[in-house]
């Protein structure tokens, strides 16, 4: 038996595993040093950065819904420089693999806060946020935009040689024509999705359970959805994929790479479980080895789209 | 210690009421590791409705005849869906238990310490209670409910050699009123400032009150905050309280890694 290969390339981004912490979901990786040795993961994307300081929406800022959560967290975060000086250089010691997931409210912030981090030493991939619903002035207004979409990431591209990965958002018609203005763009990759536009009320009380009203919809309740737009991104495109929304076991990551993702964000899933990295890795494993598949990285967009599975009670 | 997650058997389920609930749980290995103040995050289901766990204080760690760590229990009091899956367990049952998580309290500097309860604000004082009991520090219990049947565990408070001043809303057992009307009565018959730390756990307009006495009083207090939260690791950023920091600046912290228990003195209260 061949030994198991699970490797993965984003770009010129070498992962040992397709299993990267998602945006928001993993604070900065140093949160979770001691459930999870972070060298183990494919990759860590850390919480999306602006140049400055911020503080967040005042809570409530989740809310459960059937088998999902609305987040309106408002992206508190401690800006690009602290997270240099105080994040970066424990994360190179503990040799994680650090995507970082970059903010502005402006073209130029993008730009300038990408300039930064394109100095720093240990950062593997710029992660571009122009999805965050949650924010009025934030990047969601070159998200919905073919153009704006198109500007930012080519702006991006002009200073950096770090891989470049638009996150992109689901609340569009044709998230695949966001793809390929991506890709136009330079992208060496996208990452899709980020979370759905959705509401909670109280009836009782009658009022949005949510400060900011509206929120992000995450967790398994929109898993199918974003395995389509994976699905259709992969058809519109060639740059790699990174695939997420709602994956909580082995399966679901498979389901994301056959639908044509390169690799996979876990977000939701680690609040409920923090050491859940170990049984994804084993749950791959498992099924590469009853699928006889030794290099996992061949099944990236190999759904058999011919003929529908015989169906299972 | 890193937190440990188990899969924990229901020992028992001692309903209190109809609404409140100790449950206890095998889990030996949390209780091991747990000081006063810290939480577990609960999970009831192995579904993903619900599907986020929830955060308990840990009410008792229980010992065996030769002082081994045989489990914990939680105070729990229906509210919404998991709080109601919690009072309906039955032994047998089972239920994930990820911890211990957050800040403990810290003792008394000097002094005495006085424990602020308010309903299920209960739940974290029995084991600073018995760990003030062993540094010999002279311990208070402020403890006021709705009403007389609603305050629970007070002979296991008295053996222990824990003073209790008890308050009910409805005047059955104790003072009449607030909590806090027999609290403020004591601190002003102290002889001046840093006699006594305050601990306050319970309804938030109740902590903001002890904190609000503590500065007017001069004593120390530190608030156990409860927040609705995602993950208890810090990964999640939803359970946020506004502190203020030594630069002067306001700024959100997590509760589960920069708390549950504050300073009240920096907390901002609403």
């Amino acid at each position: 038996m061949q030994p198991l290969d699970l490797s993965v390339t984003i770009g010129s981004l070498e992962l040992p595993n397709p299993l990267i912490a998602a945006s928001g979901c993993f604070g900065y990786g140093l949160e979770y040093e001691e459930v999870v040795d972070l060298a183990l993961l494919g990759a860590v994307a850390t919480k999306g950065l602006f140049l400055a300081e911020r503080q967040g929406h005042k809570p409530e800022r989740i809310v459960e819904t059937p088998s999902g959560m609305l987040n309106a967290i408002g992206l508190q975060g401690i800006g690009v420089h602290r997270f240099i000086s105080e994040k970066l250089p424990l994360l190179r010691q503990r040799r994680a693999r650090t995507i970082v997931n970059i903010c502005g409210t402006t073209l130029d912030e993008y730009v300038e806060v990408a300039r930064i981090l394109s100095d720093a030493e240990g950062v593997d991939a710029l992660e571009v946020n122009i999805s965050c619903p949650n924010i009025k002035e934030g990047g969601i207004q070159f998200g919905c935009s073919l153009d704006g979409t198109f500007s930012v990431v080519s702006a991006i591209r002009k200073v950096t040689t770090l891989p470049v990965i638009p996150k992109l958002t689901p609340n569009v018609t044709s998230p695949a024509s966001f793809a390929r203005a991506a890709e136009d763009a330079g992208a060496d990759g996208i990452s899709l999705v980020n979370t759905f536009l959705a509401m909670a009320i109280d009836v009782e009380q009658r009022r949005p359970k949510l400060s900011n009203i509206v929120g992000g919809l995450s967790g398994p309740a929109i898993r199918p959805i974003a395995v389509r737009m994976v699905w259709e991104c992969r058809q519109a495109v060639k740059i790699p994929i990174i695939g997420m929304g709602g994956i909580m076991e082995a399966r679901d990551v498979l389901e994301f790479m056959l639908a044509g993702a390169n690799a996979v964000q876990v977000g939701t899933a680690n609040f409920v479980d923090p050491f859940i990295w170990t049984k994804l890795l084993d749950g791959l494993e498992d099924y590469m080895t009853r699928h006889q598949v030794t290099r996992l990285a061949d099944l990236v967009g190999a759904v058999d789209t011919q003929t529908p599975a015989r169906a299972h009670a | 210690m890193p937190p440990v997650d188990v899969r924990a058997a229901v020992l028992s389920n001692v309903r209190l009421s109809r609404d409140y609930n100790v449950l206890t749980i095998a889990a030996p290995e949390v209780g091991a590791l747990t000081e006063p103040g810290q939480f577990v995050m609960l999970k009831t289901s192995t579904s993903s409705d619900p599907m986020l766990r929830r955060p308990f204080s840990v009410f008792e760690v229980l010992r065996d005849d030769l002082g081994t760590v045989r489990a914990i229990s939680i105070l729990n009091k229906r509210a919404g869906r998991t709080t109601g899956l919690l009072y309906d367990l039955d032994a047998g049952d089972t239920v994930s238990c990820l911890g211990p998580l957050g800040l403990p309290f810290n003792p008394p500097a000097a002094g005495e310490a006085w424990m602020v309860a308010g309903g299920v604000g209960l739940a974290p004082f029995a084991t600073l209670a018995e760990a003030l009991v062993a540094l010999e520090v002279p311990t208070t219990l402020f403890y006021g409910a709705r009403t007389g049947d609603e305050l629970y565990y007070l002979e296991f408070f008295d053996r222990l050699g824990v003073r209790l001043v008890l308050c009910t809303e409805d005047g059955s057992i104790g003072v009449p009123g607030r909590v806090t009307l027999p609290l403020e009565a004591s601190l002003q018959a102290l002889g001046g400032p840093n006699e006594v730390t305050l601990y306050a756990c319970g309804p938030e307009p109740m902590l903001a009150a002890v904190a609000r006495l503590s500065a007017a009083y001069g004593q120390p207090n530190e608030v156990s905050m409860e927040r609705t939260m995602g993950c208890g690791l810090g990964g999640c950023y939803s359970c946020v309280v506004p502190v203020k920091h030594a630069d002067g600046h306001t700024r959100y912290v997590r509760s589960c890694i920069g708390g549950p228990v504050f300073d009240g003195a920096t907390v901002v209260w609403d």
